[in-house]
């Protein structure tokens, strides 16, 4: 069929099954916005910055596990973009994002809102193409989907010149792909994974240290069923919490800087980790040197390059986590699950002797209390997505996470700014689900211009801000190492929360006691908008346990004891 | 694997890849990217397919290298990544002297490694060396008694034994 390179873009978006797409016209990609308009298979979401419309793309994605898509014009357009596909890159988030490009014949000529999209986007996408003939469009638009959701997944930038979407050409959207460099390994080495199941079978201390590989691989249900059958503890990483469900009885809790006693104790004491999904990340390891002396590895991991990268492995099994448990649970039919009975009771005893657990008051509003009563209240049923800092990991710490897919942040870029816009691509996937962003005074106002674009689109979602008017985790460091100088981090400068989200047609609500605070949340839930809960928290709280960087994972700095604390004062 | 996983060696990594646009930037701006180093590299297509051979002579430790290896094959376009102790190793140089010097001495050394000379002019003679580069190392020291005003090496090729 003959069209238009634009034509194209939309046709490709509509057979690979794209309902929504977020994005932001301009120069050089307007003839593709031209075909938006003429065609209703897929809703277009008009972000207020390009930024956000990558970010929404990824909670898109994030909460469904399909590409999200997003579109952006040339030069600033892409420059803006760069922060969302750096965020989706660390954390391997399916994403296509096409960019206009200035025309084939002005591209070196340093002409108006020309950047060179692929040399910058290198390194934060898993691969990238600049289209230099109709003719390979098709095919090109065809991988792109393809590289971003197989293997270790990420996200791919389409780079098209206008005179390529004006252009007229043949279309046949290819069936498959043939990429003869790209076979990533869906299945694991069966001698391999032999190997692993007769380590676990030999080892006293082994420990499951679940990542968000699991979640990618929607794998969720093989690890449940490994560590039920097995009996053996398990620890999550930030980005695999809800992996194994709040209530389970095997799970520790978190891992890292900001892990409980228990699961940093386990990581330090364990004899075998099993990694599932995990890339040992620094936040996650502390000191080399030190991190898991007594253990033997086993690895499984989609991504090659991720076994023995910072750890040596003695059993790396490069393959689709799901896949390998798939063959390894069969293999742990004779575990006795009691070999691992005394292993599970010291862990006991360590989470007994240092629970994850805070002070709370009857005068002030701990940010933690806010965590744990959004628990109570809206649990199980709701998504949440956070911004980066304090409040993200009170939120990944207290917050009783049930599922995967229900909790949705930037682990590996870190990137502030990015819960509010990946909650309106998550609550335009999944309108059924409250979705509420947990950020802080900090944070919000990096993208604070999407309030618009959920006024606009009728996207309730429910920014709950934990107020405590500093840059709270950058305070937190200056009151421990840097003597308590607090530079650049006080921000009680603050705007008019309620006037603000009032301005851009949402809700506010200023909050200062408990009882506030559930009467906020309850009417924000029956106003159906988006809104603004500003909860004033106390200043000074601190995110605990806390690893200090590039120290050993089990020398935690921990929450003062709740009894001590009363007898204190 | 070498057994000392921490000493800095010299290594020849050899990466077919397929003969497209920017493939090449790909490739250093990993090297860039991670903190690899690049010592010397050659590309040239592969005859009668649409590959390229991209050889790289690096340096680092047994994990540097193992690391190199795997995220080069990340790279979509790569199509293989060889990495051997065992490899046939050539390098050519291009050496160019004054007509002043001892032609004769000049020639001798030339085919000595492996060479001759392969144009005169006026005022110059270039010389032609090819062979391991640890030879074209010694014939580079040997030739400066001879004062060479330029010498153009072409990086290593590489061939798996």
């Amino acid at each position: 069929m003959q069209m238009s390179g634009a034509q194209m873009v939309c046709e490709a978006i509509i057979a690979e099954g794209v309902k929504t797409v977020f994005g932001y016209p301009g120069g050089a990609i307007m003839h593709v916005y031209d075909e938006i308009y003429k065609q209703k298979s897929f809703e277009h979401i008009l972000t207020r910055h390009e930024q956000a419309a990558v970010h929404a793309a990824d909670g898109y994605a994030r909460a469904t596990g399909e590409v999200g898509v997003a579109m952006v014009t040339s030069g600033p357009g892409f420059t803006n973009a760069v922060t969302g596909l750096a965020t989706a890159y660390m954390d391997s988030i399916p994403l296509v994002v096409i960019s206009g490009q200035v025309p084939l014949s002005l591209i070196g000529t340093d002409g108006f809102q020309e950047i060179d999209a692929v040399g910058i986007s290198r390194p934060c996408t898993k691969h990238n193409f600049l289209v230099r003939s109709i003719e390979e469009l098709p095919r090109i638009l065809k991988e792109a989907f393809y590289l971003a959701r197989s293997g270790r997944p990420g996200p791919i930038l389409v780079d098209i010149p206008k005179d390529i979407t004006v252009e007229t050409g043949t279309f046949k959207y290819p069936d498959r792909v043939h990429i003869p460099t790209y076979k990533p390994t869906y299945k694991g080495n069966n001698r391999q994974i032999e190997k692993a199941a007769e380590a676990i079978k030999k080892a006293k201390k082994p420990l499951l240290y679940v990542g968000g590989g699991v979640v990618l691989s929607d794998a969720y249900k093989e690890v449940r069923a490994l560590a039920e059958k097995t009996q053996i503890p398990a620890v999550e990483t930030l980005m695999a919490r809800g992996v194994m469900g709040a209530k389970n009885p095997l799970l520790l809790g978190m891992v890292g800087m900001h892990g409980n006693y228990a699961s940093n104790m386990a990581m330090s004491e364990t004899d075998l980790i099993i990694a599932l999904g995990a890339r040992f990340d620094d936040r996650v390891t502390g000191k080399l040197s030190e991190f898991a002396k007594y253990a033997d590895i086993i690895h499984v991991d989609i991504d090659p390059a991720n076994i023995a990268k910072l750890v040596d492995v003695d059993y790396p099994i490069v393959g689709d986590v799901k896949r390998v448990l798939e063959k390894l649970l069969p293999m742990m039919d004779d575990v006795n699950p009691d070999r691992y009975r005394a292993w599970r009771e010291i862990l006991k005893r360590y989470d007994e002797l240092h629970p994850q657990s805070y002070v709370d008051s009857d005068t002030e509003i701990k940010p933690q209390w806010v965590i744990e009563r959004l628990g109570e209240l809206v649990g199980e049923e709701a998504i949440i997505t956070s911004d980066v800092g304090q409040h993200q990991m009170w939120a990944a710490q207290h917050y009783p996470f049930d599922r995967p897919r229900q909790w949705i942040n930037s682990g590996g870029l870190g990137t502030m700014g990015f819960g509010f816009p990946a909650a309106i691509g998550a609550k335009r996937a999944r309108p059924d689900k409250t979705v509420i962003n947990i950020t802080g005074d900090g944070s919000i106002l990096m993208n604070v211009q999407e309030l618009v674009t959920a006024a606009e689109y009728d996207t309730p979602v429910i920014n709950v801000i934990l107020n405590n008017r500093f840059l709270g985790m950058v305070r937190q460091w200056q009151t421990f190492f840097y003597e308590k100088r607090y530079s650049e981090t006080d921000l009680s400068f603050q705007p008019d929360w309620k006037g603000l989200v009032e301005a851009c047609g949402g809700i506010g609500y200023n909050v200062t006691t408990k009882a506030e605070f559930d009467e906020a949340l309850k009417d924000a839930i029956e106003k159906n908008k988006v809104c603004f809960i500003n909860v004033a928290v106390s200043r000074f709280e601190n995110v605990l346990p806390m690893v200090p960087a590039g120290g050993a994972l089990f020398n935690m700095m921990l929450p003062p004891k709740i009894e001590n604390d009363k007898e204190e004062r | 694997m070498p057994k000392n996983k921490t000493q800095n060696q010299r290594r020849v990594i050899s990466v077919v890849v397929m003969n497209e646009s920017s493939v090449l930037a790909r490739v250093t701006s990993l090297f860039a990217g991670r903190g690899y180093n690049i010592e010397s590299l050659t590309v040239a297509p592969i005859p009668d397919s649409d590959m390229s051979h991209i050889t790289i002579e690096t340096k680092g430790n047994a994990r540097v290298m193992e690391q190199i290896t795997k995220q080069l094959h990340k790279l979509i376009p790569v199509y293989k990544v060889i990495e051997h102790e065992e490899m046939v190793e050539k390098e050519m140089v291009l050496a160019k002297f004054p007509i002043a010097e001892n032609l004769s001495n000049i020639a001798a050394l030339a085919s000595a490694y492996n060479g001759g000379i392969v144009n005169v002019g006026k005022e110059m003679v270039v010389v032609q060396v090819a062979d391991e580069p640890k030879r074209v190392r010694h014939f580079i020291e040997a030739a400066q008694r001879y004062n060479p005003c330029e010498i153009v090496r072409s990086g290593v090729v590489a061939m798996e034994r």
